[in-house]
């Protein structure tokens, strides 16, 4: 059940970007699809769950020309940018089982695979990763959870939008790579507490579900 | 496990999301990630930021053929290459610069060992084993210094660091950490450019150990 506050979050919610769709998303067969999750949730979830094509193509469409746009203010070609893309959509393919919604907002993940295969096509030695946290079973989707994360999510891409000229730019120049460390400043005039707590319980439900496997 | 008392900061974090943290320090970020679930939490943050600048992001038009051509490659067999778990008191992505095998001690004199992980001109980073109540030689460096407890514990003016603790030693910082009696310290070491010792060991000799 949803508890009030909930409710009101997905009332609040503003409207996903219109997206060039090939399948209407009632097509997308998944047991969230019905929950109020934002489109790109519900198709990552349906290529997470049994590898709906459709709800694939979607995530392409979407997420394909956003990334290049991304990977070329890097200072990437046009055409390494494409191989950069098609690379990273296939990874977010086979590696669909690793997303987990209580942790992370699609687009982080897909941001954060991008990198990695940037960094691996930049140098020889790769990208040092943490360890993954094993998710190889399928666990309980805590709806309430997920949408709150997402809700996150849209609160910091509006608040990224309503930052000073100064403080947006270096947030995007630290992320173009154009900042060392040193240069970076941490305090970066975005509301970063509350999304924070939202992964940290997205991360203790995971580290829970991975005692209980150890433990039956 | 003690609780870890020593995070990383927010700027090393930051850049490590972005993508734009040199190799050697990223090391030590990404073992001490998956050491620490405080910083794990953190990281998920800045990669969520990241996410939104990449979705606030002009889009570029697709070329025609690309969505076909992803679509062709999705039945292909996967050559998933195998990642390294962490083993013992090495964490995942220390295997992974380790390749899996066990580290290749070589002795500093006094019973300290270190074992070269990577050493670019851009700085280096390698795992250092300490016996218990040695002193690591006094020393200052060039950039920060990142320093991560793997087993055991050390000391130095600025506090005690176990095992999953981070020290950052910004260049102007001279300290001479100890180890603590008991256990050798095993520490993943970062720095960025060559350590110069000023006692325990003559400059003559430093190209040949390659600190
Ligand atoms: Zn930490």
């Amino acid at each position: 059940m949803l508890n009030v506050e909930t409710q009101i979050e997905i009332m609040e919610r503003p409207v996903p970007p219109v997206v060039r769709r090939r399948v209407p998303k009632r097509d997308v067969k998944t047991i969230d699809a019905q929950q109020g999750y934002s489109d790109q949730t519900v198709w990552m979830l349906a290529v997470k769950a049994q590898q709906d094509r459709a709800a694939f193509g979607c995530l392409f469409d979407f997420y394909a020309p956003r990334l290049k746009g991304f990977v070329m203010r890097t200072g990437m070609s046009e055409a390494q940018a494409e191989e950069v893309v098609q690379e990273v959509m296939i990874t977010v393919w086979h590696k669909a089982k690793l997303f987990d919604p209580h942790r992370a907002q699609v687009s982080s993940w897909i941001y954060q695979i991008a990198r990695n295969r940037q960094i691996d096509v930049q140098r020889k030695e790769g990208r040092p990763l943490p360890e993954e946290l094993m998710h190889d079973v399928e666990t309980e989707h805590d709806a309430s959870q997920i949408m709150a994360m997402e809700q996150e999510t849209e609160t910091l891409k509006s608040a990224l939008a309503k930052l000073k000229p100064g403080q947006r730019e270096m947030v995007e120049k630290a992320y173009l790579g154009e900042l060392s460390h040193s240069e970076i400043q941490a305090e970066t005039g975005l509301p970063l507490g509350t999304i924070k707590s939202r992964i940290r319980l997205g991360l203790e439900k995971l580290r829970h579900e991975l005692k209980e496997l150890r433990q039956p | 496990m003690t609780a870890i008392k020593h995070h990383i900061s927010e700027p090393l974090l930051m850049a490590y999301a972005a993508g734009s943290l040199e190799h050697h320090y990223a090391l030590v970020v990404a073992a001490h990630v998956s050491m620490c679930d405080e910083c794990r939490a953190q990281l998920a943050v800045y990669e969520s930021v990241g996410g939104a600048v990449m979705d606030g992001t002009n889009v570029a038009p697709i070329s025609v053929d690309l969505k076909d051509s992803v679509f062709a490659r999705l039945e292909a067999p996967q050559v998933e290459k195998k990642r390294q778990r962490g083993f013992g008191v090495f964490p995942a992505p220390v295997m992974e610069a380790l390749k899996g095998k066990p580290p290749r001690w070589k002795s500093l004199g006094f019973g300290v060992r270190q074992s070269i992980l990577s050493d670019t001109k851009e700085g280096s980073v390698r795992l250092l084993y300490i016996p218990g109540g040695q002193e690591v030689p006094d020393h200052s460096h060039e950039g920060i210094e990142l320093t991560l407890v793997l087993q055991g514990a050390f000391r130095d003016e600025t506090g005690r660091f176990g095992v999953g603790d981070l020290e950052i030693a910004d260049d102007d910082l001279e300290h001479a950490p100890i180890a603590e009696e008991g256990a050798a310290c095993i520490c993943l070491a970062a720095t960025g450019a060559p350590l110069r010792f000023k006692s325990w060991m003559p400059r003559l000799f430093q190209p040949i150990f390659r600190i």
